[in-house]
C-alpha cells in the first residue's frame, strides 16, 4: 500500500485516539461506579437520578451527544461562569468535548455493568463487615470494590472495544484524531480507499491489542478461581 | 442562558420528516442484515475451519473497525476506481442514501451473524437428532426447526443490536443525509440553538427505542409461543391435540 509519504500523519492520529480512549476510559469508569452506586442507593431521588442518566444517554445516538456537548456546552458554560461575574466567551477544545462526551456513554453503560456486578456479590459479605465493624465507605473499598472489577471486568472489556471505535466520532468536531488525518491525507492525495482502508487496518490492530490485553486481565483477575491442575 | 422552547415547537415536523428517514434506514439495513447473517451463520458453525474462515474475516473487520470508516470507505472509497464509477452500479454507489443503506446492512449483519451463531449453537442437541431421526433434509431442518428455534433464542438480543443500529444511523448524516441527526443540525445551522434542538432529537431517538422495543417484545412472544402452553394455543393445530389435557 503506497501511503506517499502520510504514514507519520496517521501514526499521529493513532496516538491522539489511544490518548481519547484511555482518558475517556478513566473518567467513564468514574461516571460508571457513580451511577451504580446511585442506582443501589436507598435514596429515592439518587435512583431517580441514576435510571434517567444511563435511560437518556443510552437511547441518544453517541455522535448527538458528541455534537451536543461540543455546540451546546459553551453556552451552559458561560451562564454558569455569568453567574460569578466572568463573561469572557468559553469554549471547550475538541478533545475535552470528545472526552466528556465519551465518558457519559462510556459511563452510562457502565452503570449498567457495575450494577449487576454488585448485585452479584453476595450479601453475607457485606454483613460480616458490617459485624467486624467496618464502615460503609471501608466495607465498600475492601470488600465490594475488589470483587466488583472480578466480575465487571468481561463486561467493561466490550466496552472499551465500544469506546475505542467510537472515538471515530470525535473527528467529526475537528479533533486530529486518527480518521482525521485520514481524511486529511484524502484530501491531498484523493485516494480514499487506501487511506480509509489503511485507517481501518490501524483500527483492527488497536482492538486486537486490546482483546488480548483483555484476555491477560481476565486471566489475571480469575486466578483465585482457577483450581488445581 | 435563555430556553427557547418556541424554536423547538416550531421545528417538530422537520424533525419527524428526519425521523421518517431514520426509521427507513434502519428498518433497510436491517432486512438487509439478517438475510445476510444467514449464510454467515451457517458457514460460520462449520466443521471446517476453511469455512468457518471466510465469516470470521468478515466479522472481525466489521466488528473491529468504527462504523464511520465503513460508511466513508463506501462512499468516498468507491470512487477511487474508475471500473466502479464506469459499471452499471455506479448509479447507486453514487447516492448516499444507498451507501448508507448498503454500509449498515453489512455492519449490522456482522453483528446478527454473531448472535445467530451463539443461538444455533445453543439450540439443544436433541431437537437437531428428532429432526435428523425424522428423516428431514438439511434444508427442510434449516426452515422449520433450526432458524426458527434459533431466532427465538436470540430475540432479546437482536432488539438490543437493532437500536445499536438506530443509534449508529446517526452516521448517515456525515454523508450529507438529513436524517434525525442531519436534520437537526441544518436547523442549527439556521437558529444557532444546539442545546434545545439536539436534545428534542434525543428525546425523538427515545421515543423510537422505547416503540422498537415494545415491537420486539411482541416478535420474542410470537417465536418463543410454544413456551406459553398449554395458556395460549396455538391457531390451526390438529382438533385432537387441543382436546387432550
Amino acid at each position: 500500500m503506497d501511503l506517499q509519504g502520510f504514514g507519520h500523519l496517521l501514526i499521529s492520529g493513532a496516538w491522539v485516539t489511544l490518548q481519547l480512549a484511555l482518558c475517556s476510559l478513566a473518567v467513564g469508569l468514574i461516571f460508571g461506579l457513580l451511577g451504580a452506586s446511585a442506582k443501589v442507593s436507598s435514596s429515592k431521588v439518587l435512583r431517580a437520578i441514576g435510571n434517567g442518566y444511563t435511560l437518556f444517554v443510552r437511547g441518544m445516538p453517541e455522535l448527538l451527544l458528541v455534537l451536543t456537548i461540543f455546540f451546546g456546552s459553551s453556552a451552559v458554560l458561560m451562564a454558569i461562569a455569568s453567574q460569578f461575574g466572568y463573561d469572557e466567551y468559553i469554549e471547550l477544545s475538541p478533545f475535552v468535548a470528545g472526552v466528556t462526551a465519551l465518558s457519559i456513554a462510556f459511563g452510562a453503560y457502565a452503570t449498567e455493568v457495575f450494577r449487576s456486578a454488585l448485585q452479584e456479590i453476595p450479601k453475607g459479605q457485606k454483613e460480616a463487615a458490617v459485624a467486624l465493624g467496618m464502615t460503609k465507605y471501608q466495607t465498600f473499598k475492601r470488600v465490594t470494590l475488589p470483587q466488583v472489577w472480578r466480575i465487571a471486568l468481561p463486561g467493561l472489556g466490550n466496552l472499551f472495544l465500544v469506546l475505542l471505535k467510537d472515538t471515530a466520532l470525535v473527528s467529526v468536531i475537528g479533533l486530529n484524531e486518527l480518521m482525521r488525518q485520514a481524511a486529511v491525507a484524502v484530501g491531498y492525495t484523493k485516494e480514499p480507499f487506501t487511506f480509509y482502508v489503511a485507517a481501518a487496518c490501524i483500527y483492527l490492530f488497536l482492538t486486537s491489542i486490546s482483546m488480548a490485553g483483555l484476555y491477560y486481565l481476565e486471566r489475571f483477575a480469575n486466578r483465585g478461581y482457577q483450581g488445581a491442575r | 442562558m435563555n430556553w427557547d422552547w418556541t424554536v423547538i415547537w416550531e421545528n417538530i415536523p422537520k424533525l419527524m420528516d428526519g425521523a421518517l428517514l431514520t426509521l427507513e434506514l434502519v428498518l433497510f439495513s436491517g432486512l438487509i442484515g439478517v438475510l445476510l447473517a444467514i449464510p454467515l451463520a451457517l458457514l460460520r458453525v462449520s466443521n471446517n475451519i476453511w469455512v468457518r474462515a471466510l465469516p470470521y474475516a468478515y466479522i472481525f473487520f466489521f466488528r473491529g473497525t468504527p462504523l464511520l470508516i465503513q460508511i466513508f470507505l463506501v462512499y468516498y472509497g468507491a470512487s477511487q476506481f474508475e471500473w466502479i464509477k464506469e459499471s452499471s452500479l455506479w448509479p447507486i454507489l453514487r447516492e448516499p442514501y444507498w451507501c448508507a443503506v448498503i454500509t449498515f446492512g453489512l455492519h449490522t449483519a456482522a453483528y446478527i451473524a454473531e448472535l445467530l451463531r451463539g443461538a444455533i449453537q445453543s439450540i439443544p442437541k436433541g431437537e437437531i437428532e428428532a429432526a435428523k431421526a425424522l428423516g428431514m433434509s438439511y434444508p427442510k431442518m434449516l426452515r422449520r426447526i433450526t432458524l426458527p428455534r434459533a431466532f427465538g433464542i436470540m430475540m432479546p438480543s437482536y432488539g438490543n443490536e437493532v437500536i445499536l443500529m438506530l443509534k449508529g444511523s446517526a452516521l448517515a448524516s456525515t454523508i450529507t443525509l438529513l436524517d434525525l441527526t442531519g436534520m437537526a443540525r441544518t436547523i442549527i445551522a439556521r437558529t444557532y440553538t444546539p442545546l434545545e434542538i439536539f436534545l428534542a432529537a434525543g428525546v425523538m431517538y427515545l421515543i423510537i427505542s422505547a416503540l422498537i422495543i415494545f415491537l420486539f417484545r411482541m416478535l420474542e412472544r410470537y417465536f418463543n409461543r410454544h413456551q406459553h402452553w398449554p395458556n395460549e394455543k396455538p391457531k390451526g393445530l390438529d382438533s385432537q391435540l387441543l382436546s387432550k389435557d
